[in-house]
């Protein structure tokens, strides 16, 4: 048994647009997701009671199925019912689908902890109800949830390798392309899985980094 | 063509449904003992075998389970086993769900209070009656609800080992997509079986986390 990384590591340029998706798909998926997560958050912290339920169902169905189901279901199954769609975007709906029902029940923990008090006190400053979710709600409990956040969106982004499966050319993709083509499977799928682990470290520092500075100030 | 009815699309689904529950249990125990067996090398074994367990962690937290997966199908072939998909499979998940499982058992121990080492040890116990007649019982209190709301982790990771020809419901669903050119019918069955088989689990975790969180209070 011997390995040869060399063979890999000479089409460089495909794992470097692998990991250019990977990371564009992650980015999408963060943004989106997290204000899909807030305004769920904000839905089922005080909205309607049918809106409750609508929300409390998708974070339930999305929470208990795996992912490459949602990701095969959009791709495979919505073209079915009428709605064709690219790999790329069925890939960034399912990563927004996904984060955002984690996002929601993350979130939402950081607002039930937050004092009542803090709220009152809000509204007696005549702020609206706009003022006093964006203002005194949300960032505490951002701050709060945020290791929780940070280790979900890494574990979207881990999760996003099965997009390579419906031909969105993210990192796995690369790998399966690069080992399809000169049979150094293991090899392929080491320097694919290290990059990941180099994309989970970075992304956690920058998360971390970013947190305290756009979220929720220090 | 042959017709296929909702019903031979379920009873199929179904039929594969059972290899989710028995890779599921595989991942399931095997990672469990095999996570026991690091947190005992964790607590035991100094502070090189306890950085040692923490990289194995991270190693399996930090990169994504497909990996890991088709490095088990390619790197066990390496050492010129003949390896199925069950074996590939089985050894993949049992590995990533002990990562995830010594993590939380570990977090568990963590929280008892170091008195209740100290006063055990002044006692003249024993690190093995120490762990068993003082720690263990009140770890394993708190260590139920997160393991049993990681059992739904697990068995979604199972889905998978469709990726490397494991024939469990996600691959399943693909097979029967293809032969019916009904993808939306069967990728709704196989969420919905997914959903059935997860869902009681997480609402029994998230009792269990209530009960736990009210003794406590």
């Amino acid at each position: 048994m011997e390995f040869d990384f060399g063979a890999v590591l000479v089409d460089w340029r495909l794992l470097a647009k692998g990991i250019a998706w990977t990371v564009g798909l992650t980015a999408i998926a963060t943004v989106i997701g997290m204000a899909v997560g807030v305004a769920c958050a904000w839905a089922r912290a005080s909205g309607p009671a049918w809106l409750r339920w609508v929300v409390g169902s998708y974070v339930e169905l999305i929470r208990n199925t795996p992912f490459i189901v949602q990701l095969f279901f959009i791709f495979f199954g919505l073209p079915a019912a009428g709605v064709k769609l690219t790999p790329e975007t069925a890939s960034i709906i399912a990563m927004v689908m996904n984060l955002g029902a984690y996002a929601t029940e993350i979130i939402r923990a950081g607002i039930e902890a937050t004092p009542k008090g803090q709220i009152e006190a809000a509204v007696s400053l005549a702020l609206n109800k706009v003022q006093v979710f964006t203002r005194v709600v949300l960032p505490p409990a951002l701050k709060k949830v945020w290791p929780a956040m940070v280790s979900q969106i890494i574990i979207v982004m881990l999760g996003s390798a099965v997009c390579g499966q419906i031909s969105t050319e993210e990192l796995s993709y690369a790998a399966n392309l690069i080992q399809s083509r000169n049979f150094r499977a293991f090899e392929a799928f080491i320097v694919a899985t290290l990059l990941y682990l180099a994309l989970a470290v970075a992304l956690r520092r920058l998360l971390n980094w970013a947190g305290p500075r756009f979220f929720f100030g220090r | 063509m042959v017709d296929f009815s909702l019903w031979d699309i379920l009873r199929n689904l179904l039929m594969a449904l059972r290899w989710t529950v028995v890779l599921s249990l595989i991942a399931f125990i095997g990672g469990g003992l095999v996570g026991a067996l690091l947190l005992f090398l964790r607590l035991r074994g100094g502070s090189a075998m306890g950085r040692a367990v923490g990289l194995y962690v991270q190693l399996f937290q930090g990169t994504p389970l497909l990996m890991q997966l088709f490095l088990a199908y390619f790197g066990i072939a390496l050492f010129g086993i003949d390896v199925s998909a069950w074996t590939a499979a089985s050894v993949a998940l049992t590995l990533y769900t002990s990562a995830f499982l010594t993590e939380i058992w570990r977090g568990c121990v963590a929280s008892i209070p170091k008195g209740q080492w100290e006063a055990s040890g002044s006692l003249a116990l024993s690190f093995s009656e120490q762990m068993r007649h003082v720690i263990l019982p009140q770890a394993v209190k708190i260590a139920i609800a997160p393991t049993v709301g990681f059992l739904v982790q697990v068995i979604k990771g199972t889905a998978l080992a469709s990726v490397i020809g494991f024939v469990e419901l996600t691959k399943a669903g693909s097979m029967i997509s293809n032969a019916t050119f009904k993808p939306f019918v069967v990728f709704s069955c196989v969420a919905l079986l997914y959903f059935v088989l997860c869902f009681p689990v997480s609402l029994y975790a998230k009792n269990l986390e209530r009960k736990s969180h009210g003794r406590r209070a």
